[in-house]
């Protein structure tokens, strides 16, 4: 019985890790085809963000059981700390694929040391209180990044929180962060196919993580702490280590991001709290704890209001709607008994048909 | 010292504004135990009918406040028994969710209907400002209305929790809501009147709000609303106290933070406030007072 739950579990993640190689197979087949529109294209490696951004989350709301709305403030962190790094690197390392990789490693590690530092004091809230907390440690971040001027000379590097003047450069310095203008001439190393790698990464560390030990013990703290800590689980290192975890891939996501652009700017639409709501929803609607779930409903999310396009003004009013449809059509009592009339008449035309 | 005074004014006058909107917030959080990420939207939308009654349709201004009270009132409850009622046993999530609908719903409502340009709000009040130590300070008068507007509304919504008995329904529902039920309080009315109370104090925030900064956007809701929220749990959530002087607080924070720190730090120095309170007292300042609770 256990080895068959056991295999039975590893083809579900196999049909998870096969659905994304097959949208990614389909999808290069396309534009190579030149079926797909540059709008479309244009698309591809924000999906392949969201899709990291909304597995990572699904990490700690799903599994962990934490509500976090400052998920976009660890993606900033990933996404500026490797285009310093890129910047910074450009003229010394001018092999892409390295750079990109070292960015890669450098914005994920900065995330999850700020996932480590903030999930200490925070982890010890619960519920909407830590929710808010974490919502206002990424504003804090955003705002914190708009006020930083960051230059470098051949003495080194200076920072300033008023202007790009008062950094006193020498002569043949540079300006990284400008403040409100951000970082400007990122190389732009994203490309579609290292988007989807990094998915596959992601899956496959959160999938593992799920099905470890380790991950059992989350799932334990979640279901119930005190009976976990009563059998000498440690809650705040497993949280802890979810926490940072879930913030690490995030950043992963920022890195993605940062290398897209070629301005990169902390404003509240990419990296505020809207940001972490938009993915909260996509975590949600996927199904709380649903890995499959998450990159299906990130990837069916992004494209929805780019299909809508046609309506203009009316596409966000009805995402809305479908939003709210949905959530009543899924968690309410009279909904869930429109789902088993439905299920009930499928069944009942199986059963005739044999 | 004039300019450190005018400043706290400004500060107890925005602070206000977040602790009226932080009363409903804190009421519907009380009874309702849910965020409800559309309230700020409320306060855009009681700002808009004002626009669209006083500036536009060029009524009174006394008239249009009345309009935009009764109109959020309405909404208010069309969104709790519409959105919120058939998810009421489900889980948490999914009904912050669906707030989160509500309020994308809302901006978006909003922005068919006038665009995304911001409009510029005609303040509500005709006050003469207030001239101190020889024009040194000015208090301007949105600044007396939106203080006494607080003040009168803090101790109204007090008294009407104490001594009528629908707020002691209220209370009762929001410290248990089955036992309240079969003590023969009718749970559904009482959270839609919650939620109309809280509407309609979202309408009068948005009117003083607009009044006092008169830019006016679809998303002018939105970041109050968060605040005003911050202002509910900095105070402990659902002590009515709690949220005015977690918002007068809030407010006091910010503008000092902007005058005296860095303007685009300000509302980086709120939430650090925020954090730091509730990494000491993780129920607020208010928040042990389990009693307030609405």
């Amino acid at each position: 019985m256990k080895t068959r739950n056991l295999s039975k579990l590893t083809k579900s993640n196999f049909i998870t890790y096969g659905i994304v190689i097959a949208a990614y197979i389909i999808v290069e087949i396309f534009l190579r085809a030149g079926m797909v529109s540059s709008l479309l294209e244009g698309l591809l490696v924000p999906l392949c963000m969201y899709v990291i951004l909304a597995v990572s989350l699904n990490l700690t709301v799903g599994i962990s059981g934490e509500l976090s709305l400052g998920h976009a403030g660890f993606m900033c962190v990933g996404a500026f700390s490797s285009a310093i790094f890129s910047k910074c690197m450009e003229t010394v390392l001018p092999v892409a694929g390295i750079r990109f990789f070292l960015a890669i490693l450098i914005g994920t590690a900065f995330a999850a040391l700020f996932g480590v530092l903030i999930g200490i004091p925070v982890l010890r809230l619960k519920g909407d209180y830590l929710a808010i907390v974490t919502l206002a440690f990424g504003e804090i971040i955003k705002n914190v990044v708009n006020v930083v001027f960051l230059g470098r000379d051949s003495r080194g590097f200076h920072i300033s929180t008023k202007d790009s003047i008062s950094l006193g450069l020498e002569k043949g310095g540079e300006v990284i962060i400008k403040g409100p203008q951000g970082i400007t001439g990122t190389p732009k190393d994203s490309t579609f196919l290292i988007g989807v790698i990094l998915i596959l990464i992601t899956l496959f560390v959160v999938i593992n993580l799920i099905n470890s030990r380790t991950g059992r013990a989350i799932m334990a703290i979640r279901d119930n702490r005190i009976a976990a800590e009563s059998v000498g689980i440690s809650v705040t290192k497993y949280k802890l280590l979810a926490f940072s975890v879930s913030a690490a891939l995030a950043g992963t996501a920022g890195v993605l991001y940062a290398h897209n652009l070629s301005t990169l700017t902390a404003l509240p639409k990419n990296f505020g709290y809207n940001m972490s709501i938009t993915i909260l929803v996509f975590v949600v609607l996927g199904g709380i704890g649903n890995i499959r779930g998450s990159v299906i409903a990130a990837v069916v999310l992004t494209l929805l209001p780019e299909l809508l396009r046609s309506l203009n003004d009316y596409r966000m009013l009805i995402y809305a709607i479908i939003l709210i449809v949905t959530m009543i059509f899924t968690s309410s009592p009279g909904g869930r008994e429109i789902q088993e009339r439905i299920k009930l008449f499928f069944k009942k035309k199986k059963t005739k048909e044999a | 010292m004039i300019g450190f005074i005018s400043y706290l004014v400004n500060g107890i006058s925005l602070g206000s504004v977040y602790a009226i909107i932080a009363l409903g917030y804190t009421m519907v959080y009380g009874i309702a135990k849910m965020l409800n990420f559309a309230h700020g939207d409320v306060i855009m939308i009681g700002a808009f009918v004002v626009f669209s009654t006083v500036s536009g349709a060029g009524l009174p201004p006394v008239v249009g406040v009345l309009i935009s009270v009764v109109a959020c009132t309405l909404l208010g409850m069309a969104i709790e028994r519409i959105a919120y009622k058939p998810l009421r046993k489900a889980s948490k999530l999914a009904v912050l969710i669906t707030a989160i609908g509500v309020s994308y719903f809302l901006q978006n409502v909003a922005l068919l209907i006038y665009g995304a340009n911001t409009k510029s709000f005609t303040s509500v009040v005709s006050i003469e400002p207030i001239t101190l130590a020889d024009g040194a300070m000015v208090i301007s008068g949105e600044t007396i209305v939106t203080v006494i507007a607080c003040i009168i509304i803090m101790i109204g919504l007090m008294t009407f929790m104490k001594y009528s008995k629908a707020g002691r329904a209220m209370l009762a529902v929001s410290e248990d809501s089955g036992a309240a039920q079969l003590m023969g309080v009718n749970v559904n009315s009482t959270i839609a009147m919650t939620f109309a109370i809280g509407s309609a104090l979202a309408a009068i925030a948005g009117v003083l709000l607009c009044s006092s900064y008169p830019s006016l956007t679809p998303y002018t809701g939105s970041m109050p609303g968060i605040k005003a929220f911050v202002a509910a749990v900095f105070g402990g959530i659902g002590s009515i106290p709690g949220a005015f002087i977690g918002g007068i607080l809030l407010g006091v924070i910010e503008i000092l933070g902007k005058a005296y720190i860095s303007s685009q730090l300000a509302d980086a120095i709120v939430f650090a406030v925020l954090i730091i309170v509730l990494l000491v007292k993780p129920t607020g300042l208010l928040g042990k007072q389990i009693q307030e609770k609405v």
